[in-house]
Formats: structure tokens, C-alpha cells, sequence
């Protein structure tokens, strides 16, 4: 008899990895650099291109930095909320322009509102893959030590940065159960 | 129809034409076929079912560049996948790395086989014993 619910087994067994499997997000690639030193870099501010913004600039504090360009539809979806962070005056956000114009990303900070302490023009996209960049809007969490702690792939919205990446800039615990989709801490 | 088919044939050779860097990469030849070999080897990760060889996203474009300049500066295939893999984790290779946690992906389909050939072995022994008993039963029948 036992040999007639064989293919009912495996029937369940497959139904179950395509349940999983169908489910997880083949975008959300798992970033190495989570507890790794973030890249270093200098380039040219969009804000004041004569002027170099670098990742020295900010060390010692915990800051933002978030991967943006005019090009990126989920990016203007995602200003506003990173200029009501930015009003929160928790932590500077600095930006990574990626592989953009700069014309139109100073009238987009013009026009839109500018959320950034300063913004990295990285025309030639070498910091960005430096990042392991490879979609906007990305945005990482450095701390103090030079450390990327946490990092988010597309938009930001309320619920993470209300439950986790404040929480953990202010060291208090973040929400889990908002972890793993997009966004991933270093434990 | 022939000559059509063979236009056809023939116009599917043009294809290679498209390829996404219109002029090669190196003038050495050595250094041009490890450069297309690293490139057959690594995601676009913009286009995930594509390698870099084939994909026309820009991130495409600037890891060919990333590639062009370490190969020129005469770095090994070990260093430019460590330098890959380091930013964009081990799914950007298109193979790999046998560990822990791909045992499953590499060994699954041995496995199957296996599980497989098992089965068809028990399958034919026992369809072998079948006809030997029904042969037995014919030839006693007969000799009764």
C-alpha cells in the first residue's frame, strides 16, 4: 500500500520548495559587505562640483549614505521621505549620485528639496560597484567605526526607518520581523 | 527553398555580430580570450539571467570596464573574481563555489540519478522474476 503515497510525497516535497521558493525575491542579492569596512572614496559634490566630498568626511559618526540619480523612478518616490528623515536631524545622509548628469541632479536638489549633508558624483560608477551597488535606490548604514551595518535595497519607507534603522543608529533594538526582505543588519 | 534556408543558416551567423562590445578588448590574444572567459563567468546582477558578456545594462558595461582595466594591470582570473565577489557576493559567478550551503545544487542532480537508476534496477529485477515465474508455471504446465 505504502508505495501508492510515494508520489504524494514527493508531490507535497515539491510543492513545498516552489511555496519557499517562489515566494523569496530573486532581486534581494545578500551583501557581502555587511560588517565590512565601507569603501573609501572622493569625488566631486554635486551641490558645489569645485568641491570634493569623501568618506572621510563623515568618519567617527554614524551616518547614510544613499544611492540615488535622476534616473531612478523609485528614487523620487523615495525623496520625500528622506527629506523628513533629514529634518529629523538623527544622522546625516550623504549621497552617492550614480552614473548621472549633473545638471539635472542639481536641479532635481533644487527643485525636489536636498536631504543630503553632500552628494558624490559618481559619474564613472567605480564607487558604486566599490558598494556592490547594482540597483537604486540602495541605501547603507555606516557607524562609527567605518563599519556598513545595515543596508536597504529600494525606496525607504516609514515602517524601516521608524522600526529599524533608527533603532539602531540610537542602539536601541530594531523590529526583526522587518528583516531579511530588503533590508539586512550585520547581527 | 533551399536557398532560403541556407539565407536563414547564414543570416544566424550574424548574431555573433551583436555581441555588446563592438570592438575587442585587448590587442593580445592571450589576454582577450581571459577577458571573454571572466566575462561568461560573472552575473549582471541588474539582469540576472545574463552575464556580462551578454548585457547591455550600463553596471554591465562598467564591470567589463572594471575587468578590461585589472586584466591590463595584469592581475590574475583569482584576483578580478575575488574583487567581484568581495563586492556583489558569490551570486555573481555564474558557477558556484561548492561549500556548505550549495552541497544540495552541486550533488542534487547525482542524487536523483542515482535515486533513479535505483529504482529502474528494482523495477527490471522484478519484472525479470515475473517472467521467469510465469515462464516456470507455462513449462510446468506443459510438463504436467
Amino acid at each position: 500500500m505504502w508505495r501508492f503515497l510515494i508520489p504524494g510525497v514527493v508531490f507535497a516535497v515539491l510543492v513545498g520548495f516552489f511555496v519557499i521558493g517562489l515566494q523569496r525575491d530573486p532581486s534581494n542579492v545578500p551583501s557581502p559587505l555587511l560588517g565590512k569596512p565601507a569603501p573609501a572614496f572622493a569625488l566631486n559634490k554635486v551641490e558645489v562640483p569645485t568641491m570634493q566630498v569623501s568618506s572621510g568626511d563623515y568618519a567617527g559618526r554614524k551616518h547614510l549614505v544613499n544611492v540615488w540619480a535622476t534616473w531612478c523612478v523609485e528614487c523620487r518616490r523615495e525623496h520625500e521621505m528622506l527629506l523628513s528623515i533629514a529634518r529629523e536631524n538623527v544622522v546625516p545622509i550623504v549621497g552617492l549620485d550614480w552614473k548621472d548628469d549633473l545638471s539635472s541632479a542639481q536641479q532635481w536638489l533644487k527643485q525636489l528639496g536636498d536631504p543630503y549633508v553632500a552628494t558624490a558624483f559618481d559619474v564613472e560608477g567605480r564607487v558604486a560597484i566599490d558598494f556592490g551597488v547594482y540597483g537604486a535606490p540602495e541605501t547603507f548604514l555606516v557607524d562609527e567605526h567605518g563599519t556598513i551595518i545595515c543596508k536597504h535595497t529600494g525606496a525607504l519607507n516609514n515602517d524601516i526607518w521608524r522600526r529599524v534603522l533608527k533603532p539602531v543608529i540610537l542602539n536601541q533594538a530594531p523590529d526583526k520581523s522587518l528583516m531579511g526582505v530588503n533590508t539586512t543588519c550585520a547581527s | 527553398m533551399r536557398p532560403v534556408l541556407i539565407a536563414f543558416i547564414l543570416s544566424l551567423s550574424m548574431l555573433r555580430a551583436w555581441a555588446v562590445d563592438s570592438a575587442p578588448a585587448f590587442e593580445d590574444p592571450a589576454l582577450q580570450a581571459r577577458y571573454e572567459a571572466l566575462t561568461h563567468q560573472l552575473r549582471c546582477l541588474v539582469c540576472q539571467n545574463e552575464t556580462i558578456a551578454d548585457s547591455g545594462a550600463t553596471l554591465a558595461a562598467d564591470l567589463r570596464r572594471e575587468l578590461r582595466e585589472q586584466l591590463a594591470a595584469g592581475k590574475s582570473d583569482q584576483d578580478v573574481l575575488k574583487f567581484m565577489t568581495d563586492r556583489y557576493g558569490d551570486f555573481v559567478l555564474y558557477k558556484p563555489p561548492f561549500e556548505k550551503r550549495t552541497v544540495l545544487l552541486w550533488l542534487g542532480p547525482g542524487l536523483l540519478l542515482l535515486i533513479g537508476i535505483g529504482i529502474a534496477i528494482r523495477i527490471i529485477v522484478q519484472r525479470a522474476k515475473l517472467a521467469q515465474t510465469a515462464t516456470d508455471d507455462n513449462e510446468e504446465g506443459e510438463a504436467a
